[in-house]
């Protein structure tokens, strides 16, 4: 078996890395891509349309008068166009995604085949519910399967992903307070370790927010949360297991902390992954937790979105879950839109009833796996990542001793006096062929490489991997840090003036404003 | 399991590795008292065709739109979607990509979000657009927001043909952050006095048009009364291929356009995933929501595309920032994208021509029934027709005849027994003259 990877002999190599010019500005399977709209010519059509019926126009004089400027495109050119924008994307379909606190995992396809039954895809939100038992079931089952996972007595699932679960969760815990006499409580307490969403959910809900430090080990410093805690704390947000990839062990303890001086605990789900199975967060003392279903349960990630955040609730927050929810009634699967008695909900997050073709995606991925397998995608999750661990860390320099849980955490002090920083590290990795690691958060170390594998690599991959590491860490030892700083050489792009595009922001084509033109 | 490629043996070997004895070794920072010793009661391991078989028995309950002569909106429209749209959203490069922090390998998702805010921009007549939020809900709700911090204000206007579930998530909003909501009755002429609710405290009005009933109005003077008193126009869109056909809110003197996008290249999907449109002035830029790509060059001077103006968001600001949003609707922005692409100027403009003609053709067999009143005179391809009878039951009963018929007041507005007779029903491409023609004689027959 060839195990060379396509490498070639070093010398050979050199003498062909000077960019070669083509006439075109293509290289062979790189493609060159203009935008639409310098491609578009009045004339064509991508749409073609049954023919018009002629009215009386009903538009009390309001019919737009200016053209529009789309471009016009035939079919074959707009498949081209797009499918060469996706070329050059790099995606787990193409390699590993070790992007730390993103859970980059497969998608597997039954999910996508079956988010596509007419019978979920084409179905209208507000159809009588007479007609849409099957859907209002499979949200009932989702929920039951959430439930059961994180051992939580309640799920509210409409968050759109989430930031928007932990806006859901902490307004739920206003809520609560407010019943309570607890409207003075306006501080949230935030390790320094969180993810941006925290503090920014907490701010916009008009909480204040408190810094916790975090001790050596990488884990909430006890005695300084403790000394925090007061009369007027709401919450405490805290993300386990943590974004330095370790779990609390003293969440016990805080949660129990926190309950008593009157306050809620609110659990950051981005990283459940981990414990899927094995830990379930109501036995840790949560009240609220969102569940980024595009992590945990493989809902793809799409360039960005969508998501989806359901939000497992305690029962004593279970009342102020917003609306709309769905109940067992008499005609079968009901969907609860308004308050009703014995319930306060704190409101409507979203237009209808959350994602529903995420729910359909995660459901079946959940049920493909079930019970055993979640459980050991858990664990080889935590397995992976701390084998990459335990084979860079005579090289490179790992933040806090392990064992990790499905993530490890990097520091940049093996690049110390080398001339690299971690951003020409991480770069450097795109021209081995992989997905940079996170850098730089979390904030709480310098330099942080944040390494996330999830259980999708096989320990093949992971090898190919930890030798690029290796190499590339050995080779900002011996000094060619030029090298680094140059790279990638290799990718559509090489590295891009974000400076220039923050100082001089052209977020939108203009007609007669094509900068530097590519080939056609 | 078929998605664990990590075999006993591997895993044996990786322990071995890593110098622990077992996997749960790993695990050891655990409490004790929160380990689970044995799997959690759910069904283990399934075949990809047991799982096939359990959710198409799921599916095969509901009652597809599709299969039925279907006139909903409200919010959420039937159209067609062409099959290049789903096809090129299936490429694993695009699906299975995350949010384009690395640009040098994922320029296809940047210069697809440029394409999408210009298109976005476009025909929205504004500026700049984001590259998109939830859906046009929370799109609403963060355009009040971003009002607020604009004006320095904090009382909304929203007018009584907004749809319901869009106020209710702005007064969500509103009882949470701190800020005051005025909001008009529901009205579907049209003929509210909103500049009568502007004072110096309000920081926005916010109008949908085409109404949620349906009806298109000029928004000129409102938007000319709004800014003199010092207040943001906010134009609400439901229905985007609206503006194939009418003004765009930019033409009718916007400030910001908060928009649902579903409509081009995305299906029903039963109310989500959507795509939330948002667009603005450029003055406004800095106090915008969300994820933008910006245009810039690399390092060997070749033109490329970044995510940009990062300085507003919660990654780079925390508790200071703009909004807390971070994953949006990529592949949903990515479908109308597509979409729109193909529709072209021509095709987007014969588009809406098409769900046109097909209302005013439904509205005119639908108000010739006996009993049945036509309540709005200028519409899109949604319009509200007035029963004699609690629409709710009318629409049960139409069911059973093969027939969507549309939207009851009493499912929008439960507590408002006035508008329990009110239908709003929508037209679109996809409706032929035999499904209006079943839909106006069924309709007959339950009166």
């Amino acid at each position: 078996m060839d195990m060379s990877q396509g490498r070639v002999a070093r010398e050979a190599a050199n003498s062909d890395l000077a960019p070669v010019e083509t006439a075109s500005g293509h290289r062979a399977l790189l493609q060159e891509e203009r935008l639409l709209f310098e491609q578009g010519r009045e004339g064509r059509i991508g749409v073609d349309f049954p023919k018009l019926p002629k009215v009386a126009e009903k538009l009390n004089g309001l019919k737009r008068k200016a053209a529009i400027g789309l471009p016009d495109l035939s079919e074959p050119q707009a498949i081209r166009h797009f499918t060469r924008l996706s070329q050059k994307n790099y995606a787990i379909d193409t390699g590993p995604y070790p992007l730390g606190s993103c859970t980059m995992k497969h998608n597997p396809r039954l999910n996508e085949k079956m988010a596509r039954l007419a019978g979920f895809a084409d179905i209208h939100p507000l159809q009588p519910e007479s007609t849409v038992q099957g859907a209002l079931e499979l949200m009932d089952t989702l929920a039951h399967w959430l439930k059961t996972l994180t051992g939580m007595p309640a799920v509210a699932l409409s968050p759109g992903a989430g930031a928007h679960g932990e806006f859901c969760g902490m307004a739920a815990i206003r809520a609560a307070l407010d019943a309570k006499g607890g409207k003075k409580r306006k501080r949230v307490l935030v390790p320094e370790s969180a993810h941006g969403t925290n503090p920014a959910t907490a701010a916009a809900l008009g909480f204040t927010v408190d810094s916790i430090p975090a001790d050596a080990r990488g884990r909430v410093d006890l005695e300084a949360y403790k000394a925090k805690l007061g009369p007027d704390v709401a919450a405490i947000m805290l993300t386990n297991p943590n974004t330095c990839g370790l779990f609390e062990p003293d969440i016990i303890e805080i949660a129990r902390l926190i309950h008593e001086a009157g306050g809620y605990f609110y659990c950051d789900g981005a990283n459940f992954n981990a414990i899927v199975g094995k830990v379930r967060p109501a036995d840790l003392g949560i009240d609220a937790m969102h569940i980024n279903l595009h992590k945990t349960f493989s809902t793809p990630h799409g360039g960005g979105g969508p998501g989806a955040g359901p939000v497992v609730l305690s029962a004593a927050l279970a009342p102020y879950a917003p609306l709309p929810y769905v109940v067992h009634g008499r005609k079968g699967f009901e969907l609860v839109e308004t308050k009703q008695k014995g319930a306060s909900p704190f409101g409507r997050l979203k237009g209808f009833h959350g994602q529903m073709g995420m729910f359909v995606r995660a459901l079946a991925y959940m049920m493909s796996h079930g019970a055993d397998g979640m459980r050991q995608a858990s664990e080889d999750a935590v397995l992976n990542a701390n084998y990459i661990m335990a084979r860079v860390k005579d090289l490179m320099t790992v933040a806090f001793d392990g064992p990790c849980m499905h993530e490890c955490l990097l520091d940049d002090r093996f690049l110390k006096d080398t001339g690299v920083s971690m951003l020409d590290f991480a770069k450097a990795l795109i021209d081995e062929g992989f997905h940079p690691p996170t850098m730089y958060f979390p904030l709480v170390v310098h330099g942080a490489l944040l390494i996330e594998p999830t259980e999708s690599e096989s320990r093949g991959s992971l090898d190919i991997f930890i030798d690029s590491l290796r190499a590339l860490a050995a080779r900002a030892k011996k000094g060619e840090a030029a090298y680094f700083q140059a790279a990638p050489r290799l990718a559509p792009r090489r590295r891009l003036d974000e400076t220039r595009a923050a100082r001089q922001p052209v977020l939108r084509w203009k007609p007669g404003a094509e900068t530097k033109q590519a080939a056609e | 399991m078929r998605y664990l490629p990590n075999t006993e043996y591997d895993r044996r070997a990786m322990l071995a590795a890593i110098g622990a004895p077992d996997v749960d070794a790993l695990f050891r920072d655990v409490p004790p008292a929160a380990r689970l010793t044995k799997p959690v009661d759910l069904p283990n391991t399934k075949s990809e065709l047991e799982v096939e078989r359990t959710l198409a028995a799921m599916a095969a309950k509901n009652r597809v739109a599709g299969a039925m002569a279907s006139f909903m909106g409200a919010g959420a429209y039937r159209h067609h979607v062409p099959a290049a749209v789903d096809h090129l959203i299936q490429r694993g490069e695009f699906l299975t990509s995350y949010t384009p922090y690395q640009p040098e390998i994922t320029q296809g998702t940047l210069q697809a979000l440029f394409e999408f805010q210009t298109q976005v921009a476009l025909i929205t007549g504004m500026d700049v657009a984001n590259a998109s939020m939830y859906d046009g809900a929370t799109s609403c709700a963060e355009a009040v927001m971003m009002a607020n911090r604009l004006t320095r204000r904090t009382r909304a206007v929203l007018s009584g043909g907004l749809h319901p579930h869009y106020r209710e998530v702005v007064e969500t909003h509103a009882k949470l952050t701190g800020f005051k909501v005025a909001a008009a009755s529901p009205d579907a002429t049209g003929n509210e006095d909103l500049a009568a609710m502007i004072d110096a405290e309000t920081s926005c009005v916010v109008v949908q048009n085409p109404s949620v009933f349906g009806q298109i109005r000029d928004l000129k003077p409102l938007a000319a009364k709004a800014q003199a008193a010092g207040a943001l126009l906010i134009v609400v869109v439901t229905e985007i291929v609206s503006l194939g056909l009418i003004e765009s809110p930019g033409a009718m003197g916007a400030d910001i356009v908060a928009a649902e996008g579903q409509s081009i290249g995305n299906a029903l999907n039963f109310g989500g995933p959507y795509v939330g449109l948002f667009a603005t002035r450029d003055k406004y830029v800095r106090q915008m929501p969300g994820r933008l790509a910006g245009e810039t060059v690399d390092a060997d001077g070749r033109r490329g595309w970044v995510l940009t103006l990062s300085t507003r968001e919660q990654h780079i600001r925390r508790e200071k920032a703009t909004s807390n949003i971070c994953t949006n609707s990529g592949l949903c922005a990515l479908a109308f994208t597509i979409h729109m692409a193909l529709l072209g100027e021509t095709g987007f403009t014969q588009l809406a021509a098409l769900n046109h003609a097909h209302a005013v053709q439904l509205a005119e067999k639908l108000a010739a029934v006996k009993g049945v009143e036509l309540v709005n005179g200028a519409f899109f391809n949604e319009f509200t027709l007035k029963l004699p009878k609690p629409a709710e039951a009318v629409v049960e009963r139409l069911v059973k005849k093969g027939v969507l018929a549309g939207v009851p007041g009493g499912r929008l507005w439960p507590r408002k027994k006035e508008l329990g007779n009110l239908l709003i029903v929508a037209a679109t491409e996809t409706n032929t003259e035999a499904e209006m023609d079943l839909f106006a004689r069924s309709l007959a027959e339950v009166l």
